[in-house]
């Protein structure tokens, strides 16, 4: 038989499950589909299956294909075998070469239908009934609701599905219109974002030199002769050369260069990490509470700090296994530094809660204010060894840079070049994106 | 310069008798590892903390609470060229050091193999 396009339109069985279709006679066809519209009849002479229910209505389109068979089977239903999903709505699929519902008013006929005369054009109800739920009623139990197939190039019968077809395009079109109309306005806001972002860094930058021009006649009076601001300044330089030697770096890995000249770079690295250890002694000296403060870094980093840097016993965790693969010995050597940062770490951290308790205790011990000359002294008393208390404050910081330093230094011994540069990487790669996260949460919009 | 009633005139003999260095060396061995240690210390705290965390049982002698004590720090902090006398710590009788030196030996895995050779850790 012939194949064409056709829309077809199928009600669906009244059995409460909108998925089943019930087609018994149609077993040879592909698969029996529920679609429904209200098309041309097609007679059924015999008792209907379905009860029709014309809430459910979908049209499918697809290549059908029909022998003599389907004469009689469609009498209950029609067939429709289908490529495409039930459309509730009754929304028309569109396959090429079909114009349902884009012209109306052709007079049409199913006359290809030929053998199987399923198209009555007798029985062509007529564009006014609505396929929408206010007919549900006029169908109910009606044994031989019209069901047809309709051809794709009937259509005037489609008349009445072609204005719900319609309507539903322009839903759409008006939907996606929306939808682009959205994404548009994010993007702008993603480009704002990103100006601001420009803009805040910038000011960042201008406000820091600012503060090094008007810190410049203070550190002299304290006579620290290195105060906070010069920290600051020292620091941000260091950070700037660190980005350079790690881009260096990145474009020696990348361009798989010989393990010699890696071996420099990576020494590179290494030795301007001990630069900023140095930094951190002096400035520690200079004034311990703004580097335990951590205000010369970004909030984001701040939030995860340890006693005024990054833990030790994070490094080996974010690594994780971009230093695959290592041999067993290397494991162990990973493995034993792993624990022994942990526990140094774990020591220290023991070591400062002793100290804020100490402080505490000391503190809260002649809490009572001096109102007697016997209490001056005591409370000065008190002061003397809380201020040689936060004395021990120095130490662990620096122990804690020791630490640090140290935990590098073992890594770097155990990975191989090749190795030592893929981590030196990832651990930059990291805190230069809490860095950008900090950046990013401080932009971010706001209502 | 002072005035002695002895009749050795300005000269004092050394005090070898509780010398307080060899004090120091001779509690050192008493034990596989000893922490010298001032009880009020946080950085000392942290010491002991470091090595019951690795399952060592350190012996420690707090300074403050020596007769002696005075002396044995003053010592030490000669012994170790620094301001701070403690903590400072002797494994197998031999001196390792403070706190930093401690640590590093850790995190560059000397320290386990040193603390097995003295017995104070098995496994």
């Amino acid at each position: 038989m012939r194949e064409s396009m056709v829309v077809v339109v199928l009600v669906r069985g009244e059995d409460g499950n909108r998925n089943q279709t019930r087609f018994p006679d149609l077993g040879d066809l592909d698969q029996p589909a529920a679609a429904f519209h209200h098309y041309d009849a097609v007679d059924l002479s015999s008792s209907s299956m379905f009860s029709f229910k014309w809430g459910n209505v979908a049209v499918l389109s697809n290549n059908l294909r029909y022998d003599a068979a389907l004469n009689t089977n469609i009498g209950s239903a029609a067939i429709a075998t289908t490529g495409t999903g039930c459309l509730d709505t009754g929304q028309y699929v569109y396959h090429k070469g079909t114009t349902l519902g884009s012209s109306l008013g052709n007079g049409h006929s199913i006359d290809n239908w030929g053998d199987s005369g399923m198209a009555d054009s007798s029985q062509q109800t007529d564009t006014s009934t609505d396929v929408d739920a206010d007919d549900r009623n006029q169908l109910h139990g009606v044994q031989h609701g019209p069901i047809a197939v309709v051809d794709s190039m009937d259509q005037s019968k489609a008349k009445a599905g072609d204005q719900k077809t319609l309507r539903r395009l322009a839903q759409n079109r008006e939907a996606a219109r929306k939808s682009r109309l959205r994404k548009k306005a994010y993007v702008q806001q993603l480009e704002n974002s990103r100006l601001r972002l420009t803009q805040l860094e910038q000011e960042l930058q201008s406000t820091r030199q600012q503060n090094i021009f008007l810190a410049s006649g203070f550190s002299g009076d304290h006579g620290a002769g290195y105060g906070v601001v010069a920290f600051d300044m020292d620091y941000a330089r260091w950070l700037e050369e660190h980005q350079r030697l790690i881009s260096v770096l990145r474009a020696a890995v990348n361009s798989h260069m010989g393990d010699n000249e890696l071996h420099l770079l990576v020494t590179g690295v290494m030795a301007h990490y001990d630069d900023i250890f140095r930094l951190k002694s002096i400035g520690t000296k200079a004034d311990v509470f703004h580097m335990l403060s951590g205000m010369w870094k970004t909030p984001a980093e701040r939030c995860f700090m340890w006693l005024g840097g990054f833990r030790s016993s994070e490094l080996l965790k974010i690594l994780g296994n971009h230093i695959e693969p290592l041999t067993d010995q290397q494991l162990m050597g990973i493995c034993n530094l792993q624990q022994s940062s942990q526990q140094a770490e774990d020591a220290l951290s023991q070591g400062m809660e002793a100290l804020q308790q100490s402080l505490a205790d000391t503190l809260s011990s002649n809490s009572l204010g001096f109102t007697t000359s016997g209490n001056v002294s005591d409370y000065m008393g008190q002061m003397a060894i809380a201020m040689g208390k936060l004395a021990t404050l120095e130490n662990f910081l620096h122990q804690a840079d020791l630490l640090r330093q140290q935990t590098l230094q073992q890594m770097h011994r155990i990975l191989t070049t090749r190795q030592a540069a893929r981590a030196l990487l990832v651990f930059s790669d990291y805190t230069s994106r809490l860095r950008a996260l900090s950046s990013l949460w401080l932009a971010r919009p706001r209502d | 310069m002072y005035q002695t009633e002895s009749s050795w005139g300005s000269y004092m003999p050394p005090r070898n008798v509780g010398d307080p260095l060899e004090r120091i060396e001779r509690l050192a061995s008493e034990n596989a590892v000893v922490i010298f240690s001032i009880s009020t210390c946080c950085m000392c705290h942290a010491i002991k903390r470091l090595f019951c965390g690795m399952g060592v049982n350190p012996t420690v002698h707090e300074l403050d609470e020596d007769p002696r004590g005075k002396e044995m720090e003053k010592a030490l902090m000669r012994l170790l060229g620094s301001s701070s006398a403690v903590p400072v710590v002797f494994i197998g009788g031999k001196l390792v050091g403070a706190m930093d030196r401690v640590m590093a030996s850790h995190i560059n895995g000397t320290l386990v193999p040193l603390l097995k050779d003295a017995g104070a850790l098995w496994l």
